[in-house]
């Protein structure tokens, strides 16, 4: 049986999620995705257009609260957690490389 | 067979110098020296620093301040709960050297009781797991058997309790990773309402599921012990607005007139041993008086479909910030891309990399609505058919895991005979609703069932006066079986 979700598709997943799997890899997950989403077929087949879906299980309202400034976490604490820091700001790789 | 003090008790010796902190702390901390090397229950534990707290909390007693209703009880915390100087790892190479910069409100409410954090426990990376094999640093084992699986996700802290490493531990369950642990090692494990503990501090897996909950070794102590931690807080959104629900006064109500129904549709996934000991709480009930009745809901065995799809969509979504930039590890690429690619992949487990990859597929632009839409109304279809058995039922009754525990190892390599294990948890985990797995006699193998209690929302405080009744008929039984052995013991008739 043809499975549900192929080698390409594990591949084009994988990448969207900012992960890389091994080549050696793929087709493991393949199989084993796809056994997860045969098991879903029973929801699959359903027909709900008419059911409205539900995101949260309680009924919840926006919360506001009022502007006013609190304590917030120390600079220092939070930046001593970074992988790299420069100027009190997080130090990353660049994002954009020059013009050829 | 004496009863262990309640920790409510424990506190009030300890508060009036009846029983000092110091040597009941010294006890469990040589409990743990001797086991933990084969339970493997603490990500990280450090006896000074228990003892130090122990001693203060002695001083503090003797100085007539007033420490609080948790005064010097152990606590064990998942690995998943924020605690500030303290490393959280959720059980991920991706917060291996993490010092959260803040606590959990939960834990910040402990402390505030007098409670003693005894360490750290392990689970199931990210708490995504059954077994506690999925964590990136050691697998835990049950005490009651070794060979066998602790349950998961909140396998360490199960096992801590059931190996008397604390007192009691808090869990998460997203669906059903406090329940099915504490059955398969024979404790207590309550996953309230959602919206009654905050999950401020609890590293986020599926936000619409996850809930903080307490184990304990008696329906007393997992009782207390949620009554300290819930309660509204204004720092998680979802947190409801209300003041926390007593259930200690709920002992000795008894279960007169209460209708009970059993769930035949989740009981047709388990063992027939498991299947046993249901229908034997069932008929205790009913002797305490409560009107018994076995019912159907067939929604509640589409919850497996659909929670495979939510949680790790919402997985997906919520471990995104898992980036390599403003905590954990980072592996530097050449560019910023390469760099979340090769920290993500490092980072990451087999386990984890499946769910996020399932929930990124169930939310990719021509699966959405196949997948992910309809999963969420499957869920309504779920809480549309628990509202309408509510109506006929206070509460139902079902096992919480399909079998007792399972040798570790035999199903690491397949996902889905794993994610099977959930089938009796998740119907409540999707519906936000309380469920509490309460130990109810053994298996055929002499490893501990738990038969688990369902309510509709807000009704933990029914739960909690039901399972006080199961609790009470489990010892009975077990004090007939003790007096049966001793007999036998003796030379005597059986």
């Amino acid at each position: 049986m043809a499975l549900k979700i192929t080698r390409d598709e594990v591949a084009h997943v994988a990448f969207l999620a900012r992960l890389l799997i091994d080549p050696s890899e793929i087709d493991q997950y393949a199989e084993q995705l796809s056994s997860v989403l045969e098991h879903a077929a029973d929801i699959e087949a359903l027909e709900l257009n008419d059911v409205e879906p539900t995101f949260r299980p309680i009924p919840l309202e926006n919360v506001l609260r009022e502007d006013v400034v609190t304590v917030s976490l120390p600079r220092d604490t939070v930046l001593s957690q970074a992988p790299e820091t420069a100027q009190n700001m997080f130090l990353v790789p660049k994002i954009l490389s020059e013009a050829p | 067979m004496t009863a262990d003090p309640s920790i409510f008790e424990v506190a009030r010796a300890v508060q009036d110098g009846s029983q000092a902190c110091l040597p009941t702390v010294e006890a469990i901390l040589a409990t743990i020296a001797a086991r933990e090397p084969e339970i493997r229950a603490f990500l990280f534990h450090d006896p000074e620093q228990v003892l130090r707290e122990a001693q203060a909390i002695d001083d503090r007693a003797r100085a007539g301040d007033v420490v609080g209703p948790l005064a010097g009880v152990t606590v064990a915390l998942k690995d998943n709960l924020t605690t500030e100087e303290t490393p959280t790892t959720c059980a991920s190479k991706i917060l291996e050297h993490w010092v959260p910069p803040y606590s959990a409100t939960v834990v910040e409410r402990l402390r505030a009781a007098g409670a003693i954090v005894i360490g750290k426990t392990n689970l199931d990376e990210f708490a995504m797991g059954s077994s506690t094999e999925n964590s990136a640093f050691q697998v835990t084992k049950n005490p009651l058997d070794t060979t066998r699986v602790p349950g998961g996700s909140s396998g360490g802290s199960a096992a801590a309790v059931a190996a008397r490493f604390a007192h009691v531990a808090l869990g998460s369950d997203t669906g059903g990773s406090i329940r099915q642990p504490a059955a398969l090692c024979g404790v207590v494990g309550f996953k309230p309402t959602y919206g009654l503990v905050s999950r401020y501090g609890l590293i986020a897996f599926a936000s619409s599921l996850d809930q903080i909950g307490p184990f304990g070794r008696s329906v007393e102590d997992a009782g207390a012990l949620f009554e300290i931690i819930a309660g509204h807080d204004s720092r998680d959104s979802t947190s409801l607005d209300r003041p926390a629900p007593q259930v200690l006064d709920r002992k000795d109500r008894g279960v007169e007139g209460l209708r009970v129904g059993v769930v035949a549709d989740l009981v047709n996934f388990c063992s027939p041993d498991v299947v046993r000991r249901c229908r034997e709480a069932a008929d205790g009930l009913a002797r305490a008086g409560a009107l018994v009745e076995e019912v159907s809901v067939p929604a509640t065995t589409l919850g497996l479909s659909a929670y495979y799809i939510i949680a790790p969509a919402e997985a997906s979504s919520n471990l995104a910030r898992f980036d390599g930039v403003r905590f954990g590890l980072r592996e530097e690429g050449a560019d910023m891309t390469e760099t979340y690619v090769k920290t993500r992949s490092a980072g990451f487990g087999a386990e984890v990399k499946r769910r996020i990859m399932l929930g990124t597929y169930a939310l990719s632009a021509g699966y959405y609505e196949a997948y992910y839409g309809k999963a969420q109304r499957v869920r309504t279809l779920i809480i549309r058919a628990f509202d309408e058995i509510y109506r006929r039922f206070d509460l139902l009754l079902c096992p919480t895991s399909p079998t007792t525990a399972f040798r570790t190892g035999d199903k690491a390599n397949d996902p889905m005979a794993m994610y099977l294990n959930d089938v009796c948890t998740i119907p409540s985990s999707l519906a936000g609703h309380p469920a509490m797995s309460v130990p109810f006699g053994e298996g055929d193998d002499g490893l501990p069932v738990g038969v688990q209690l369902l309510g509709p929302a807000l009704s933990d405080p029914l739960l909690f006066q039901a399972a006080f009744v199961l609790q009470e008929m489990a010892n009975e039984h077990k004090r007939l079986s003790a007096a049966r052995l001793d007999r036998t013991d003796r030379g005597g008739d059986v």
